[in-house]
């Protein structure tokens, strides 16, 4: 028991030693308090509502999120907007469908089984539309990026001036938490840019936790479920392994005192 | 090995195994005399079997939603991981199963260079684990392909290179690896269809693996030849197996961990990002498992020597059994070898730390001299070692006292002018 | 006093194995829930259909969940022979008017349902579908008549729209 003991926190200190490695490099970034982190980690579904809002009003113009459906709003887990709203919202976009019996694209309004609306027709019409840059697809930008979360609540904060020396090139801008501090997108919030509609001041600190929030959502749609699991998996296996742990015991007992 | 031949109760049963004798496989199974001093370094061989079937199955099913095509295979990832029931939980077990599978790989193999487990006559059982540990490289790397993000693509495309090394053909094999001039969609459809096959390799060589393992039985902590059965020796079934069964609980509680809370820290952010020939990521690293021998290839500044070296260091462990050449198989009872080997350790941990390092100042010197340390170790440290080391008396049998206050000089003795 | 720990075994065994049987069903369950159909597809579930351009006596065919559903614009002598037949001659007695709610319109799921064939239009005994595979005559309200299919073609959920589209689903 004993040697087995060692082994099993030679396990988890070299699980550490890799998580650690890991977050080696690392920047600071700005903290704020995440709902969804932790064992019971959850959602915060009017953060999620508001983050859906700063996504279509600002980011939406030129970032897509092809792996979301409109559907998506309603499901559990979500922004659990409730049916009747996904389905407005759906409706309020023009989708392109077809073709009809004479072979024509036609557009109609959006259904709940349809994508998300994509701001340009592919890559090339996007990056043609933003000096040469693509702004990427955000639906797994989350954990497309090494810091994740910290990384972009503080990107979309952290544009300041250039520091003396740094000459920056045209449709080029400072942020400080860039990776080589040099975006091609320049800042885009602004304190009251939108209006909540649940009345929270839309400070840019607020939008930015909320889009950033919707953002994880959409990286990882069934965290929320993947916690509850997560719990009840580990405490069934604690006392599975106890349980074994006693017959083993009582088995071993036959012929030996220490297992 | 019980030599009893196995008679079935029933009629039927009889007749079932005159014509085939899974009945007697069976009792054989179950009978196993095992040394009953195992310690818990031993139940990692039944972890990695669950590892084994755990990705076989999670595959099979990540193959009914997967498209191993280009410009859909990180769509049907992504479909997998939103909409498909429980995908992301299949996933994700598949993802950090292949992390698990290595981390009991590793314990497994240092087990066995502990306590001198592939010395005779188990020399056949160590180089079959040695192929499937080969194999299991290979299926993991091409498994890190399909989702064919940012790593998936780089990654093959610089381990494929690697094969350019070879002079003269060299170029032409990668291009026949590629199935054109890039990694591209033939390349990935080639890649699934060889994941999906060495599993099952696997899976053969486990079964070789574990029938050469019934042949001389167990190796145990204390090294020494144990009669079978014995007063020495447990059934296999239930005293390992309930043992077994309690470390791979065990086990699965880190593994849940793994999956439920913390499912991509294993990963490499870059490769949430789509493959994109036009751009490579910051720092490319391959999965932690492969990164010492990552540190190796990079440690030499030259191209085809890296790529050799690389391998040598694989297949040198094939040539242990014979460059060990100490009769004593316990680390137990080798003082100075016990050092040596935590010295190996410390320098594997090392090389796996560089690994993740760029290649530069201090990282490099490092690499280059844990690279010719790993080798000094298997090709000078060991053979010397056998010759030269005072070794320890060791008992006659393992239900004696192991290591006491005072050693049994006598029976070390008698075991000596035994041998001789 | 021995008798009793054997108990005590008993249960801490009969417990283990308890515990270990609901683990393995709750594993196996989300490997076979994953074969059933997924979010986005149980999300396609309606397909609306333009039918304006379509004179009586004309069938279209159109794809829902992957099947084909016929829609018949159907004439006026059609009704009439489709209402007038004797229920006590049908295998799967059904009113033609439960069938087709604005009688003009017959939509129906084009897959026979002896074994899944979709039946040929304006062919067999009966004026209506036959189906090529087994040999079953369906009518012109898609009710079995003859051969070896068990029940009437069936009838999906949809409604009109408007006057011209029909939302199948």
């Amino acid at each position: 028991m004993k040697n087995f003991l060692k082994i099993f926190s030679l396990i988890i200190l070299f699980s550490g030693l890799s998580l650690s490695t890991q977050a080696a490099e690392k920047v600071e970034y700005l903290k704020t308090d995440w709902s969804f982190k932790g064992l019971f980690g959850k959602f915060d579904r009017a953060a999620l509502q508001r983050g859906y809002q700063v996504y279509t009003e600002v980011c939406s113009s030129c970032h897509s999120m092809k792996y979301l459906s409109y559907r998506n709003l309603a499901e559990k887990g979500g922004p659990e907007f409730t049916e009747q709203q996904a389905k407005a919202i759906a409706a309020s976009f023009e989708v392109t469908d077809g073709p009809n019996a004479d072979g024509e694209m036609f557009t109609r309004p959006g259904k709940l089984s349809d994508k998300f609306v994509m701001p340009y027709e592919n890559i090339k019409a996007a990056q043609a539309a933003n000096g040469g840059a693509y702004p990427p697809d955000m639906s797994v930008l989350v954990k497309a990026r090494g810091g994740g979360v910290d990384y972009i609540y503080s990107l979309l904060q952290g544009y300041e001036d250039p520091p003396a020396g740094v000459t920056l090139d045209d449709g080029v801008y400072y942020n400080k938490y860039m990776y080589g501090n040099k975006i091609k997108m320049a800042n885009q919030l602004s304190d009251g840019l939108v209006e909540y509609s649940d009345g929270t001041t839309a400070t840019i600190e607020q939008m930015s936790k909320d889009v950033t929030t919707f953002l994880m959502w959409s990286a990882e749609p069934h965290l929320e479920s993947r916690h509850q699991m997560g719990f009840k998996a580990i405490v069934y296996l604690i006392i599975l392994t106890i349980l074994v742990y006693y017959s083993m015991k009582r088995i071993w007992s036959r012929i030996e005192t220490e297992v | 090995m019980s030599d009893q031949e196995y008679t079935p109760k029933s009629k039927f049963g009889k007749w079932f195994n005159d014509r085939l004798p899974l009945l007697t496989l069976a009792s054989h199974l179950t009978d196993y005399p095992t040394p009953k001093n195992l310690n818990y370094w031993w139940t990692f061989g039944g972890i990695l079997t669950f590892c084994l079937v755990t990705q076989i199955v999670t595959g099979l099913v990540l193959a009914m939603h997967y498209i191993a095509h280009a410009d859909m295979a990180f769509d049907s990832v992504e479909h997998i991981m939103r909409d498909v029931n429980y995908g992301w939980l299949i996933r994700y077990i598949h993802a950090n199963g292949a992390s698990m599978f290595f981390l009991a790989v590793y314990i497994h193999i240092f087990r066995s260079l502990f306590y001198g487990s592939y010395k005779a006559p188990r020399e056949i059982i160590w180089i079959l684990g040695i192929i499937i540990y080969l194999l299991m490289m290979a299926a993991a790397f091409m498994g890190y392909v399909l989702p064919w993000g940012q790593m998936s693509f780089w990654g093959a495309t610089v381990i494929t290179n690697l094969f350019s090394a070879i002079p003269l053909v060299g170029e032409g094999i990668v291009t026949w690896l590629w199935g054109g001039y890039s990694v591209d969609n033939p390349t990935l459809t080639r890649f699934f269809t060889l994941h999906y096959l060495i599993p099952f390799l696997i899976l053969g060589l486990v079964v070789l693996h574990i029938w050469a393992l019934h042949i001389p039985g167990n190796n145990n902590p204390v090294g020494i030849d144990v009669k079978k059965p014995s007063k020495d020796t447990v059934p296999f079934h239930p005293y390992i197996v309930i043992k077994d069964t309690f470390a791979l609980l065990m086990f699965g509680i880190v593994f849940a961990f793994f999956v439920f809370y913390t499912p991509n820290i294993l990963g490499h952010a870059d490769n949430y990002i789509e493959a994109n020939p036009l751009v490579t990521p910051a720092h490319i690293v391959p999965e932690w498992y492969l990164l010492p021998f990552y540190a190796i290839l990079r440690s030499v500044p030259d191209k085809l020597l890296g790529v050799i070296a690389m391998l040598s260091a694989i297949f040198i462990l094939a040539a242990l059994p014979w460059l060990d050449t100490s009769k004593i198989r316990s680390a137990v009872f080798r003082p100075l070898y016990r050092q040596f080997y935590w010295i190996l350790v410390a320098d594997v941990l090392i090389l796996g730390y560089v690994g993740a390092m760029p290649a530069e100042g201090l990282y490099l010197l490092v690499a280059r001299v844990a690279t010719a340390y790993y080798f000094l170790h298997f090709l000078v440290i060991l053979p010397v070692l056998g010759w030269k080391e005072k070794t320890l008396p060791i008992p006659l049998s393992i239900t004696e006292p192991i290591l006491g206050g005072s050693p049994n000089l006598a029976t070390a003795k008698n075991k000596e002018s035994l041998n001789s | 006093m021995s008798e009793k720990k054997t108990k005590r075994r008993d249960f801490l065994f009969t417990a283990t194995y308890a515990v270990g049987a609901v683990g393995v069903g709750a594993v196996v369950w989300p490997m076979i829930d994953q074969m059933n159909p997924d979010a986005s597809v149980k999300a396609l579930a309606s397909t609306e259909v333009d039918v304006s351009s379509m004179n009586p006596g004309k069938t279209i065919t159109v794809l829902w969940r992957g099947k084909p559903v016929f829609i018949r614009r159907r004439t006026k002598e059609e009704i009439a022979e489709a209402q007038s037949v004797n229920l006590n001659d049908l295998k799967h007695p059904e009113k033609d008017e439960d069938r087709a709610k604005n009688p003009e319109w017959l939509v129906m799921l084009g897959v026979c349902t002896h074994l899944g064939c979709v039946p040929l239009n304006d062919k067999g005994d009966y004026n209506g579908w036959f189906c090529p595979c087994h040999g079953s005559h369906y009518d012109i309200s898609g009710r079995i008549r003859k051969g070896p299919a068990p029940t009437n073609m069936e009838i999906p959920k949809y409604e009109f729209v408007n006057s011209n589209t029909i939302k199948i689903g």
